[in-house]
């Protein structure tokens, strides 16, 4: 990327001041946060780029009140400690992918709430979006404008967190988030079943997310996979979190359901930890070999998306979110887009989103998935109503194809 | 009373009232419109009863290209219209106005697919919420947002508003329970958002138009997330020597680490109205009581109940009854979610829904009662302590309106209270009509104007539900 004048601004008031003057101006700007996914998306060609960075603490923290509110810019590390004082969490579980992306910049708070990234308990705990409760932003006119609020519930007026939630700096720089936060669970076991092929590991896993055990997340690893998280052999991981007593007790009800034949082993809460961080950073892929897609999808279809994609290419994959999140890494250097999309698209849909990929594939390559026109038209209409003149981003996100068009 | 303004019935369409019922006849046909005076009287208004203005006509389409054809005839023409699901709403969300066709989803009724190991149901969007979890329970599932008008609301309205209910504390509201919809947008535009699968991709539009009150499109279908049922659930009531000390254990369980799936609170004159209904065997010797719903094996919840009740014990909990079987559970909750309609039993009543944090539970609750009485009114407090959504219960007389002015007020000033403690004006009933004129204490006209230039990137000419959520005087909103 060319290098770029760089504002950091030091206050929202400060922010909405330089908005308002590079859209003056006729210039254009790249939101960013620490920077560590900056490599997600088309490559931008922004006048300058605007930063969260210098907008940092923590605002307010009452954690009997389970809420967190905190300038953009403050490392989402710092947030963490703050929480794990308590024995708290975002229970979204927010991925680093510092590793995965050769990125070791570490991540905002903005960043998180952003990109809208969620790690491996999301599919019991609910997304990053999930957990957004309020959001402080600077629009494309310069103003500050305000969504939700801090606390759990709230239904007044029009739900804009949800739109900056995922936004990727498309719609203008947050400046100030809260989150809700959970209890950290007491403890943690995971219950690993070896052997499975991914078909049928698909049918274990939803299997066990039919029983009353509470699984917080299921993960299916084959073989290739496994050997660099939990050693030799297909692995399908079941983790439950709680107290220990309770975890006992609902391993003993989510065995018997499973109806598998299968070895059974229990992983303790230190090595569940270790593995559970590595699949949803990345780490099997952190090598830096490949092209890495993440794909969106129905828990079932995920293995026959990938069966599909692998009976035309060369490529590994493993599966997240009861099946449903795919982890898939091509051979070298062609994403391969029609072809993965198309099998996405063949098993019951969803979407594919390139992860990692050289800056010359992904300016050829739409990072994010094209949508359907009526969407995309809507989207652009969105962006639009925020960002008037076009100040955000430009090129970063697929839907702006529409606003070329226009 | 008549304290919130409608706006004016516009002439020209009244005037326009043969040709567009003839319209909307040729898309819908006749068993699915109806014209008769009469018959448009149960269309008048919702749950929010004191306003009511009869609509120029009611469709009930059978399917998405009924709604699209409808759609695109009122906005070409520039017709207003009303959306609206059961009518439930207490926040006027549904009420029509004069030169307005109302869109009801109720002969959209039919589920359409329940796929157990996704674990989705996909519905047409006139389903009632319960009857999502009814058709699944016995393969051991259910659909996790309960309203209390769980029987009745549709799966459409709950979307519009985004509905809540006793149990999301721990498992969220519709938002967080929707993975993919049937929209048709105020133009007629049918557009699918998400499905199966658990993210969406580019902007969350199915995010933005949960709780939309009906403003950005009209769902048709929707596919939920189904959860698996827990093994048992059991609540237990906790009687408290005052509301303060009540308050204080909501904020200590949850400090502790401790999430019940329910925490519900009521005041002493709550009880009484509902113990008098319900025998749902309350106590009634104490000022204020808690329903802490624990789930799980028997051993889980013991375990879990052990915990809770030491803390409330040195909170100087004064009673403690656990439910020793599943009919005292369901009498439990059926007291506790009949609380609307049997204080409708003995007063007119306006029902308050402002959210607030837990550590401002205590303090709001005293002034709630300061503010009541400085009206001379009555009120009643039963509501989801845990993510501190209240919902006081103003007593009044309907007919005497010198008495409902002072309701409305006292209820405008309860929410403002809990905005000032750093909560909003609703946290799971919506602001309709009801709340709309008190935008403006929440939001500034920058947060409203952005709010309003997202709507028209839906609909650019104002025509879904059009008098509701914000404010009619708001300039940027006149300009348009």
């Amino acid at each position: 990327m060319a290098e770029t004048e760089q504002l950091t601004p030091q206050s929202e008031d400060e922010a909405c001041a330089m908005v308002a003057e590079q859209r003056a101006g006729k210039r254009t700007l790249a939101i960013a946060g620490a920077g560590s996914k900056a490599v997600i998306g088309q490559p931008t060609t922004a006048d300058a780029t605007l930063s969260s960075t210098g907008l940092r603490g923590i605002v307010e923290y009452n954690p009997e009140e389970l809420v967190i509110v905190a300038r953009a810019g403050t490392p989402l590390a710092e947030i963490e400690a703050a929480l794990a004082g308590n024995n708290q969490m975002l229970a979204f579980a927010p991925p680093d992918w510092g590793r995965l992306l050769d990125a070791d910049a570490g991540q905002t708070i903005g960043g998180v709430a952003a990109t809208n990234l969620s790690g491996s308990r999301r599919l019991s705990a609910g997304a990053a979006r999930d957990a957004l409760l309020g959001v402080r932003f600077v629009n494309g006119r310069g103003e500050a404008v305000k969504s939700g609020g801090r606390v759990m519930k709230n239904v007044t007026g029009l739900d804009l967190v949800k739109l900056m939630a995922g936004s990727w700096g498309a719609l203008g720089l947050i400046t100030e988030v809260a989150f809700k936060v959970l209890p950290r669970p007491a403890s943690e076991t995971t219950l690993l079943i070896r052997g499975a092929d991914d078909a049928a590991a698909a049918r274990l896993m939803a299997r066990a997310m039919a029983t009353s055990a509470e699984v917080s997340a299921a993960a299916h690893l084959p073989a290739r996979v496994a050997e660099t998280v939990v050693g030799e052999g297909p692995a399908t991981l079941l983790r439950l979190e709680g107290f220990a007593d309770a975890i006992a007790e609902r391993i003993g009800r989510l065995e018997p359901a499973l109806e598998t034949d299968l070895a059974l082993e229990e992983i303790g809460e230190t090595a569940s930890r270790a593995a559970w961080a590595a699949i949803g950073d990345g780490a099997p892929f952190a090598d830096g070999q490949g092209i890495v897609w993440r794909i969106s999808a129905a828990p079932m279809a995920g293995h026959a998306i990938v069966g599909d994609v692998r009976a035309m290419t060369r490529g590994e994959a493993y599966y997240d979110w009861q099946g449903g999140l795919i982890w898939l890494r091509l051979a070298g250097e062609d994403p391969q887009a029609a072809l993965v999309r198309g099998a996405v698209a063949r098993n019951g849909g969803g979407h594919a989103t390139l992860i990692r990929a050289p800056e010359a594939v992904r300016a050829q390559t739409p990072t994010f998935q094209p949508e359907a026109p009526a969407i995309g038209a809507l989207s652009e209409r969105i962006r639009a109503s925020i960002d008037p003149d076009g100040v955000f981003n430009c090129g970063r996100r697929s839907f702006q194809a529409e606003r070329d068009a226009a | 009373m008549n304290a919130i303004e409608f706006p004016a019935p516009d002439p020209a369409i009244m005037a326009r009232r043969a040709e567009i019922v003839a319209a909307l006849a040729d898309r819908v046909g006749e068993q699915g419109l109806i014209t008769d005076p009469r018959e448009l009287v149960p269309f008048e208004t919702d749950a929010f009863t004191a306003y009511r203005r009869v609509p120029l006509a009611v469709v009930l389409p059978e399917s998405t290209a009924e709604v699209s054809a409808v759609l695109k005839y009122c906005s070409g023409n520039r017709v207003p219209v009303v959306p609206r699901g059961a009518g439930t709403s207490l926040a006027g969300g549904a009420i029509p106005q004069e030169d307005a066709v109302v869109i009801g989803v109720s002969r959209m009724n039919r589920i359409l697919e329940v796929d157990h190991d996704n674990r989705t149901a996909t519905v047409q969007a006139g389903v009632t919420n319960l009857a999502i979890s009814e058709r699944v329970a016995a393969d051991g599932f259910f659909y996790a947002p309960d309203p209390s008008s769980q029987l009745a609301c549709t799966i459409a309205g709950n979307i519009a508003m985004n509905s809540g209910g006793a149990h999301c504390l721990k498992y969220g509201v519709t938002t967080n329970n929707l993975l993919g919809a049937t929209v048709v947008l105020a133009d007629g535009t049918v557009v699918e958002l998400g499905g199966k699968a658990l993210d969406a991709p580019g902007l969350d539009l199915l995010g933005v138009l949960c709780g939309s009150e009906g403003q950005l499109g009209i769902v048709t279908e929707a596919t939920v997330r189904l959860l698996a049922r827990p093994e048992g659930a059991r609540p237990v009531l906790f009687g408290f020597a005052s509301s303060d000390e009540a308050g204080r254990c909501v904020s200590d369980i949850i400090g502790a680490g401790i999430i019940p799936v329910a925490i519900e609170f009521m005041d002493k004159p709550a009880i009484e109205i509902c113990e008098a209904f319900a025998q749902a065997g309350y106590p009634l010797d104490v000022e204020a009581l808690l329903i802490i719903e624990v789930e799980g094996s028997e051993a889980e919840m013991d375990a879990m109940l052990k915990r809770i009740i030491a803390i409330a014990r040195r909170h100087g909990v004064a009673s403690i009854k656990e439910s020793q079987s599943a009919t005292e559970a369901a009498q439990i909750w059926k007291g506790r979610k009949s609380a609307f309609g049997a204080t409708g039993r003995i007063a007119d009543y306006i029902c308050m829904d402002g959210t607030v944090p837990l550590g401002q539970l205590s303090h709001v609750l005293r002034e709630t009662y300061r503010i009541v009485d400085g009206y001379g009114l009555r009120v009643a407090n039963v509501f989801h302590a845990g993510d501190g959504n209240m919902h006081p219960l103003i007593l009044y007389n309907v007919n005497d309106p010198a008495e409902a002015e002072k309701a409305e007020a006292a209820g405008a000033d309860i929410l403002k209270l809990c905005v000032d403690a750093g909560g909003c004006l609703t946290g799971e009933h919506g602001v309709g009509m009801e709340k709309r004129d008190l935008m403006g204490h929440q939001y500034a006209e920058v947060d409203l104007d952005q709010q309003m230039a997202v709507r028209a990137a839906f609909d650019p000419g104002w025509i879904l539900n059009p008098a509701k959520v914000f404010p009619l005087d708001l300039p940027a909103r006149k300009a348009g």
